[in-house]
């Protein structure tokens, strides 16, 4: 998947680069972008995602009779390499357009650069608002449901909770603080009734659990909403369920149903919180299905929430270059607003009015199972039906 | 003959360690082109007052006057600045250039132009820093790397450093420490020569006493933080209390300074 | 009441690890003089390791024998990395070896990911201590009653074994005056290396015992090893003693900070580091640092100017470069830009360890801000490019003129921290305060106007700052500041006592380095067009260091060929390959151990030798330990 090339012919290429931009004709190459090595928990079944897709679209013919080729790169998990390997795919690779990323300041640092470059870019995973919104741009789609969307599904369920006393615990970066104002305010809109009794905000990656643990529960909270994820929420779990903290009280939790967080906690899996995931075992579409067994076939593996997000990906990607039949950046965003698409988790379309794609994630109650986690009384909830009126949206979106 | 003026006056100096005095009420005085010796035994203090005249250690009380300006207790950089110039026990030179370059730096200073950023230092007077070194025998040394000289040069070195700024006072720790016989005559007659010509003052610190009476004008004797005897090197040779302090061993000295003299 | 007590109970329980930890950097360091970044890596190993075999064996025996199990099995790792690698490299400068455990830390965040995968490892409960202890209502999870019981057990088992064994008393004298343990005839190759071991076993307990607690993941060491630094420095270099209180004060703060100052706990510890050093500058209970020695067979040839031919060569070099766009595509150039940028950067740091001997472990404060200045002057006060550039480095000259004050104030490993605890504080502030500099998502659109916008304008322009940049540096050098500011560091005696005041020949040069790291950052923001925290991030500061390393610490411009090398490799790697972090870290160690003075340095030294006869480096390949001090 990678040239092996050696130092001196890489250094050559280098510097040549530029100047021998040989696509061939036959090949259609998409530039995808991740933080491979910062984060492989992540990206690792997001690549084989959309390795798979990338099987299947040649398979059936590539896109329009020609082979579908995807140049992928680390990011480091800086946004500063992340613009370099952008660079690299767009002025080197001659790619079509770029797609990927997961972490939020990495897509929007790729956005700005393809809105700068004039360069179609689908954003697979990031999950800010901004990066449809407020520093959106033209150029610019993304796939997965943002903050604001799971924020919504929450509510809608965590609104039905009787508690009034609520408690928050968020890392203290961008993402956190934004997914608990989105929340905060979408819930006291529901439930005017409800106080916020406590709010912790340890640093990210770095939470010392313990005493987080111990103040949230000095304030009280009938629930808890949590925002952390990874090792962070590792540690939190396992000094909650020592101390009590989630004994009697309602929790809802930001993405801890897809697999990449909840299976890590195995029999430390807290049970009853309302959470955003991917319950891929418990999904009985056709086209889950299929894509199940396709997945489990080519890996012999379960797929993770990252691998659906890959896959469709490309899935997407391949659907908007075979209906521009061009690689022309207008006509691709031509293509690609309003553009609907079948995924594993239903239809898909990406809205015309801010470029985010309509999937949805699923609400459901973590439960342990076997000494596993797993997700129960799940439903899926389509995107559309948790976004913003389309007035707010104009007002939120900067004019192309 | 016109006596010269006071150029240091030290008055009751006094420092103690955690209840140990290290030096105890010390005055004396030095005259403008006079040479002193400061000795005694190891631990009697001498470092330690040493450190205080040149601003590296504070006195606990006690008065050091430089031409009857008062600098107790200012920075060694201030002092400096004053007019004096000093050496240490263990040479402290500037390894990484050229033995010229360390008379430079000593000049550049002199000359107020340390935060000069676009001035070529190698320029800065390099004719002062040539005659600097002829004058300490290191004229042949001056593009050597100061890192490759042997201890000797070095501590000639240190004494062109000292002369940079036209010191009207010079501290030398110990001058000789660390050379052979031969050279410690050679460059004690340098020095006195040069503070002669130049009616500089030395103060020194030695253990070597070929050195000290060979040299000094007058020579004052420390033993446990006290001044115990002052005066011309005959006299401070014949002080019983001084004789007593070095067990015998001024007798010893005595002689080889003899055999040293006919030699 | 309860809840006081309880909270100041966990956060005991936090200072045991960190305890650990921390007492093994502080060994190590007494004894070797090494800051071993790769502490961090043994602790993240020792509890890979001991995920592993607590997985494996069943059993309260299983368990707490896999514990102890993985640090021994570490420690035999760290012995060997003592044996085959820090053992060749005692005698190169003290930051030589710092860059070598870097280059470690790097290897060993692949090779985890490598062995035991990408996913984050869960491990076992402690059999006997799964549940919690009530008191008054609050529980006290067992786990945490074992770990602050533990805390002092090991301090006083490390008091008995440095009080009453033999090795003990040497570890201890060899902490206070190394010259002196050599002069005894002790065999020093034997206790670096015990020591070594023994601070490694510590590092992978304290992993280990955190698998209860903790995920196990391939970010750990990064998480730990700043902390532990911060700890070491606050309770002082080389005591044990310092290193459990100052444990227990960070872990305290964080536990009661985090209700007094929920937003700000990060930044709290540094700024508690901060005051330390300011106040005590040795740390709480440190002692001064002896006085650096020259090691043996250093004696650096005399700086020079460029003699005229050199100067062309220096010139057609330029000029070559200045060719590129001509041949080149546009990815080429815009990584050209980079490596331009990171040039000025690297000369920046370069100016500061070089001539004024600081060693700055936070130079990317001032890069940073220099990219954050762009960001302010150019979205919020909307001022035309080249205004910008102009004015933004100033933002780097406001950090370095603040900073450098108290900086400058300390000097070696103190100095190293404090810079790092800046730089730390600048960083924390951009990631947090969201709404002003829009927190980890940035700040975008500073993409530059017209004239500079196609990539081969923009090389020009970064390539023609660069090499004004150099060529201003390598003035300062050679001017009689940048003599006096050297003559500081050569000998701090000596240049006091001939009328330099050495404090603030070394602030202006913090300034003049922070400037010059200001107008990279700059420049930086225009060609990334958005400005991000990571600007200012630990990692970017340890590029810089590695550049200036690579390129030779003792020349007056390898940081030039450092930059090159490094960010050409740097770039290249990463688009290459997902394992970027283990080839760069094992070409890093390679370079260490082939070129002990970096590549300019090794390539001077050799010309040198050709030329003389009798070479005055030939103490290099001599028995390293010997000549080690």
């Amino acid at each position: 998947m990678r040239s092996r090339n050696t130092f001196v012919g890489a250094a050559f290429a280098l510097l040549v680069g530029g100047m021998a931009q040989s696509v061939m004709a036959q090949e259609i190459k998409i530039g995808e972008i991740n933080s491979y090595s910062l984060l492989p928990a992540f990206t690792e079944p997001y690549r084989k995602g959309w390795q798979l897709a990338v099987e299947e679209i040649n398979a059936a013919g590539g896109i329009n009779g020609k082979k579908l080729v995807v140049v992928s790169k680390d990011d480091s998990g800086k946004p500063a390499d992340a613009q370099t390997a952008a660079n690299e795919l767009v002025s080197s690779e001659g790619v079509a357009m770029l797609a990927g990323t997961f972490l939020s300041n990495i897509g929007l640092a790729v956005s700005d650069f393809a809105n700068q470059k004039k360069v179609f870019f689908l954003a697979a995973e990031p999950l800010t608002d901004a990066i449809t919104w407020s520093k959106g741009n033209k150029y610019t789609f993304r796939l997965r449901p943002s903050n604001y969307m799971q924020a919504a599904m929450l509510v809608e369920a965590a609104s039905k909770l009787p508690a009034k006393r609520w408690a928050t615990i968020a890392p203290n970066y961008e993402y956190g603080q934004s997914a608990v104002a989105v929340f905060k305010k979408l819930m006291s809109e529901k439930r005017p009734d409800i106080q916020w009794v406590d709010e912790q905000w340890p640093p990210q990656g770095k939470i010392d659990a313990g005493p987080v643990v111990q103040a949230v529960a000095a304030a009280n909270p009938e629930a808890i909403l949590n925002v952390t994820f990874g090792a962070d929420l590792v540690k939190l779990v396992r000094e909650g369920n020592t101390r009590g903290l989630f004994k009697d009280r309602s929790v809802v939790s930001f993405l801890t149903g897809e697999p990449e967080y909840l299976d890590p906690l195995k029999e430390e899996t807290p049970e009853g919180w309302i959470v955003t995931g991917y319950p891929w075992y418990s999904i009985k579409t056709p086209e889950h299905d299929a894509f199940l067994k396709a997945y489990q076939a080519k890996y012999n593996d379960y797929p993770r929430l990252g691998s659906i997000v890959g896959y469709q990906t490309i899935k997407s990607a391949a659907a908007i270059l075979a209906k521009a039949n061009s690689t022309d950046p207008e006509k691709l965003i031509a293509a690609a607003e309003g553009l609907s698409v079948p995924s594993p988790l239903g239809e898909i379309t990406f809205r015309k009015i801010d470029h985010q794609s309509t999937l949805g994630a699923f609400v459901g109650k973590t439960a342990l199972k076997d000494g596993k986690g797993v997700m129960v009384d799940s439903a899926y909830k389509k995107g559309a039906d948790y976004l913003p009126s389309d007035a707010e949206v104009e007002k939120m979106r900067p004019k192309d | 003959m016109s006596v010269a003026p006071t150029l240091l006056a030290v008055e009751g100096l006094t420092k103690s360690y955690g209840g140990i005095h290290a030096v105890r009420g010390v005055s004396f005085q030095l005259r403008a082109g006079e040479i002193l010796a400061l000795i005694g035994p190891n631990g009697a203090g001498k470092s330690t007052c040493f450190d205080m005249l040149n601003g590296q250690n504070r006195p606990d009380s006690g008065h050091v006057r430089l031409l009857g300006e008062e600098i107790t207790g200012r920075k060694p950089r201030e002092i400096w600045r004053l007019g004096v110039g000093r050496t240490f026990q263990i040479t402290a030179t500037f390894a990484t250039m050229t033995v010229r370059e360390n008379v430079q730096v000593a000049l550049i200073s002199h000359e107020q132009r340390l935060f000069n950023l676009v001035g070529s230092a190698a320029k800065v007077a390099r004719d002062e820093a040539g005659r600097l070194l002829e004058l300490v025998g290191m004229g042949g040394y001056a593009d050597r790397p100061c890192g490759e000289l042997a201890y000797g040069d070095l501590k000639r070195l240190e004494l062109a450093v000292a002369l940079a700024n036209q010191p009207k006072l010079l501290l030398m720790d110990e001058p000789t420490a660390g050379m052979a016989p031969r050279e410690r005559v050679d460059l004690m007659r340098l020095t006195a020569t040069i503070a002669r010509e130049k009616s500089i003052g030395v103060l020194f610190t030695e253990h070597d006493m070929d050195v000290v009476f060979e040299h000094a004008d007058r020579i004052i004797v420390l033993n446990r933080g006290t001044l115990i005897a002052e005066g011309s090197p005959e006299e401070v040779r014949g002080n019983p209390q001084v004789q007593a302090v070095y067990l015998g061993e001024g007798l010893v000295y005595d002689a080889r300074h003899r055999e040293g003299a006919s030699a | 009441m309860a809840f006081y007590v309880v909270q100041f109970l966990t956060g005991l329980a936090s200072a045991a690890s960190l305890f650990l930890v921390a007492s093994g950097l502080s060994i190590i360091f007494g004894v070797t003089r090494i800051v071993n970044f790769a502490h961090g890596a043994f602790y993240m190993i020792g509890a890979y390791i001991a995920f592993t075999l607590t997985d494996r064996f069943s059993g309260a025996f299983g368990f707490w024998g896999g514990i102890v199990m993985a640090a021994l099995a570490v420690a035999l790792i760290g012995l060997l990395v003592e044996m085959v690698l820090l053992r060749r490299i005692y005698h190169v400068p003290e930051l030589f070896q710092l860059l070598a455990t870097f280059g470690l830390t790097l290897m060993v965040q692949d090779l985890v990911v490598l062995i035991w995968g990408p996913d984050d490892l869960v491990g076992r409960r402690a059999p006997g201590f799964k549940g919690a202890v009530d008191f008054f209502g609050q529980a006290i999870p067992s786990y945490d009653l074992f770990l602050i019981v533990l805390g002092p057990v090991v301090l006083g088992v490390l008091w008995l074994l440095f009080q009453r064994t033999r090795w003990g008393v040497l570890v201890r004298a060899a902490t206070q005056d190394r010259d002196m343990v050599a002069a005894l005839g002790v065999n020093q190759k034997w206790l670096f290396t015990s020591v070594f071991a023994v601070g490694v076993f510590l590092a992978a307990l304290g992993g280990a015992l955190q698998i209860p607690r903790d995920a196990v993941h391939h970010a750990m060491d990064l998480r730990i090893i700043v902390e532990v630094f911060v700890v070491v420095v606050i309770g002082g270099l080389g005591s044990i003693v310092g290193a459990f209180v100052a444990a227990v004060l960070v872990s305290e703060l964080n536990a009661f900070g985090i209700l007094i100052f929920p937003k700000i706990s990060i930044i709290l510890v540094f700024l508690v580091m901060a005051v330390v050093l300011i106040v005590r500058p040795w740390g709480l209970f440190g002692k001064p640092e002896a006085a650096a020695r020259r090691t043996p067979g250093l004696t650096v040839n005399p700086w020079r100017p460029l003699t005229q031919n050199e100067r062309l060569a220096a010139l057609a070099g330029l000029i070559v470069a200045a060719t590129l766009p001509l041949f080149a595509g546009n990815y080429a150039l815009t990584v050209a830009s980079e490596i331009a940028i990171f040039v000025i950067f690297a000369v920046s740091l370069h100016f500061l360890m070089a001539v004024g001997g600081l060693a700055s472990f936070g130079h990317a404060a001032y890069f940073g801000l220099g990219t954050y200045g762009i960001a302010f002057l150019a979205k919020m006060a909307g001022l035309p490019m080249i205004v910008c550039l102009l004015l933004g480095p100033l933002m780097g000259l406001a950090g370095a003129a603040v900073f450098g004050f108290f900086a400058v104030q300390l000097s070696g490993v103190y100095f190293a921290m404090l810079t790092l605890a800046f730089a730390q504080i600048v960083w924390s502030i951009a990631f947090q305060w969201v709404s002003v500099t829009g927190g980890d998502n940035g700040i975008l659109g500073l993409w530059p106007e017209k004239w500079a916008a196609s990539p081969s304008h923009f090389y020009w322009l970064a390539l023609g700052v660069a090499a004004l940049v150099t060529i201003a540096l390598r003035i300062a050098v050679f001017s009689p500041f940048g003599y006096a500011l050297r003559a500081t560091r050569d000998s701090l005696l000596r240049s006091e006592a001939i009328g330099i005041n050495a404090k603030r020949m070394q602030w202006t040069a913090f300034v003049i380095a922070g400037t010059t790291a200001g107008v990279g950052g700059a420049l930086f923001a225009y060609l990334k067009g958005s400005v991000f925290p990571d600007n200012l991030g630990i990692s970017l500061s340890v590029d810089a260091l590695v550049m200036v390393l690579l390129g030779g610490v003792e020349t007056v411009s390898g940081a030039v060929i450092g930059a090159i090398v490094y960010k050409a490799l740097n770039i290249w790697l990463v688009s290459q390959t997902d394992l970027s972090k283990l080839v760069l870290g094992g070409f890093i160690v390679l370079i260490v151990v082939v070129f002990p003075k970096g590549i300019v340095g090794t390539l001077e030294m050799l010309l040198q030798r050709k030329r003389s006869v009798s070479p005055p480096g030939s103490t290099l390949l001599a028995k390293p330990i010997e000549s080690a001090e």
